[in-house]
C-alpha cells in the first residue's frame, strides 16, 4: 500500500490544526528536493575524494623526494 | 518576542505550514526540533513562503563530523540538515530560522538559518546560511518541509514574531 503524505496546516487566527494530503505539485517539489540534495551530497563527497587523492599523492612523493605537480602543491601550500 | 504558535507533531506529517500569519510583527523567528523517518543517509528541511517553492536563492557553509567543511548554494530553500533514522536513536536537528520585514510588499524577503544535526557519529553537522526569495509579497504563510520521509511524532515546531525595539509586549516608539 502507498503511503499518503501529509502535512499538518496550522492557521496562527485560530490556533486549529488540520491535516491534509500534500497535493501532487507538493510532492513533484519533494522529489526535486530529494534530488537536488543527493547530488549535493554526491558532488561534495566527490570534490573530499579528489582533495584527499591529490594530498595522499602529494605526501607519498615528497617522502620519495619525487616532484610534485601543481595540484598537489597547492594542496600543501597556501 | 512573542510566542505565535507551537505544535508538536501527535502523528507523522511530511511537511508543517503555519497559515494566516499576523502581520503586527517586525519579523519572524522559526525554532524547531525535528527528526525524519527517511533511511536517505543525508536529508533537509526546506523553506517555502506563502506556499512557494521558486525565486529562491541561497548560500549556506557548514562544517561535518568527519571534519570535512564547505559552502553550497544548490539547495536554495536550504533550512538544515535533518536527523534520519540512521542517526543515533531518539536524537532530533535543531534549527533557528529568522525572516525579517517579512509584511514588506515592495521588497524581496531574506531569512537566515543556524542549525544543528545532532548524532553520535560523523554524519553529525552543523550549518548556517543566507537566503533570499526574490518576490515582493508580504509572507502570509511559511512551509516546512523534509526532502525525504516523514517529520517523526514529537517533532516540535514554534513561531515566533518579533516587534521592533520591544519585547512583543511592550511597544517602544
Amino acid at each position: 500500500m502507498t503511503e499518503i503524505l501529509t502535512k499538518l496546516v496550522v492557521d496562527c487566527s485560530t490556533g486549529e490544526a488540520t491535516t491534509v494530503p500534500l497535493t501532487t505539485e507538493e510532492l513533484a517539489q519533494r522529489e526535486t528536493d530529494r534530488l537536488a540534495y543527493e547530488a549535493q551530497e554526491a558532488a561534495r563527497k566527490a570534490a573530499e575524494a579528489d582533495l584527499k587523492a591529490l594530498k595522499d599523492s602529494a605526501r607519498a612523493k615528497l617522502v620519495a623526494g619525487e616532484p610534485l605537480t601543481e595540484a598537489e602543491a597547492a594542496t600543501l601550500v597556501i | 518576542m512573542k510566542l505565535i504558535e507551537s505544535k508538536t507533531l501527535a502523528s507523522a506529517a511530511a511537511q508543517i505550514e503555519f497559515t494566516a500569519i499576523p502581520s503586527t510583527f517586525t519579523d519572524l523567528i522559526i525554532l524547531c526540533s525535528l527528526r525524519s523517518t527517511s533511511t536517505d543517509a543525508y536529508v533537509n528541511i526546506n523553506l517555502g513562503f506563502n506556499s512557494n517553492t521558486a525565486n529562491f536563492t541561497a548560500r549556506w557553509l557548514y562544517g561535518l563530523g568527519s571534519g570535512g567543511t564547505g559552502s553550497a548554494s544548490s539547495l536554495v530553500r536550504y533550512a538544515g540538515d535533518l536527523n534520519t533514522a540512521n542517526d543515533t536513536a531518539n536524537t532530533f536537528s535543531n534549527s533557528s530560522i529568522y525572516i525579517p520585514n517579512y509584511t514588506g510588499s515592495t521588497h524581496s524577503k531574506s531569512f537566515s538559518t543556524d542549525s544543528v544535526r545532532e548524532t553520535n557519529a560523523s554524519a553529525n553537522a552543523s550549518a548556517i546560511s543566507a537566503g533570499l526569495w526574490n518576490d515582493t509579497a508580504a509572507i502570509t504563510s511559511v512551509q516546512l518541509d523534509s526532502s525525504d520521509g516523514n517529520f517523526v511524532v514529537g517533532s516540535t515546531i514554534s513561531l515566533y514574531g518579533v516587534l521592533k525595539g520591544s519585547d512583543g509586549i511592550v511597544t517602544t516608539s
